[in-house]
């Protein structure tokens, strides 16, 4: 297909208190039916949102935390994790959920689908985009 | 808000006929929406409306009709993992109609 963009979602915020986290997960399901170049970044308090074993229950909100782990189905394979902002608040991959993408060219091989990047690193992959969304 | 009658319960749907609490879900109220639509359930529709809740039950979306295609075609089988199959079991639409059936929201990234 001609003009494929590069996408990128950034994410910044916690996941509750603010609908800033679950709306930025709704564009990204819905862009991802627009066959463009997609990936996510987690950055600052954005990190929480990726954290495993969410409860929410005593908050009232839906923990909508699963749907993460969808984000491979949707063809999503590039989540960039921002190291310096996971140290800051003393995590680490660890504490994240493990999200992968299912290979269909190789016999639906799981690959990893986080890449921790330093900021520098992750500074050079903003400034090769087309287009980036804050949230 | 409007109603539909399952076994005699009022469940609430909105607009466009989805459930509005997901929770009043049973078997009953595909049955129910079915009907309505002249639709007879065979084994292979009711493959399709378990996927899905499986799918929402997980992660807690229902699944773009792409999505769907090509979870079916892994889980069921690439005969079935195509959009004739499954636009010839639900003619309105497979994300839309069979998400209804089985009580999910209208999936996202159907606009």
């Amino acid at each position: 297909m001609a003009d494929i963009k590069k996408f990128m979602y950034v994410n910044r915020k916690a996941p509750y208190g603010t609908i800033y986290a679950w709306e930025s997960l709704e564009v990204v399901l819905i862009g991802a039916a627009f066959d463009q170049d997609v990936s996510l970044a987690f950055i600052d308090d954005g990190v929480f949102q990726l954290v495993k074993d969410q409860d929410t229950a005593a908050a009232g909100f839906k923990n909508f935390s699963p749907t993460y782990a969808a984000l491979g189905d949707y063809d999503i394979t590039k989540v960039y994790v921002e190291k310096e902002s996971l140290e800051a608040r003393g995590l680490s991959l660890e504490d994240l959920q493990h999200l992968v993408w299912e290979d269909e060219d190789e016999d639906y091989a799981e690959k990893d689908s986080i890449r921790l990047v330093s900021r520098a690193e992750l500074a050079k992959v903003m400034a090769d985009q087309d287009v980036l969304f804050n949230f | 808000m409007s109603t539909i009658d399952v076994n005699g319960k009022q469940l609430e749907v909105d607009e466009e006929g989805y459930l509005a609490n997901i929770n009043d879900w049973e078997e009953a109220v595909a049955d129910v929406m079915s009907k309505q639509d002249d639709l007879q359930l065979t084994s292979e529709h009711w493959d399709i409306i378990k996927f899905l809740r499986e799918y929402y039950e997980e992660y807690q979306i229902a699944p773009a009709v792409r999505v769907l295609t090509k979870a079916v075609g892994k889980q069921l089988g690439k005969e079935k993992g195509n959009s004739k199959y499954l636009y010839g079991l639900f003619p309105y639409g497979p994300g839309k109609q069979a998400c209804r059936y089985a009580g999910l929201p209208k999936p996202t990234g159907c606009v």
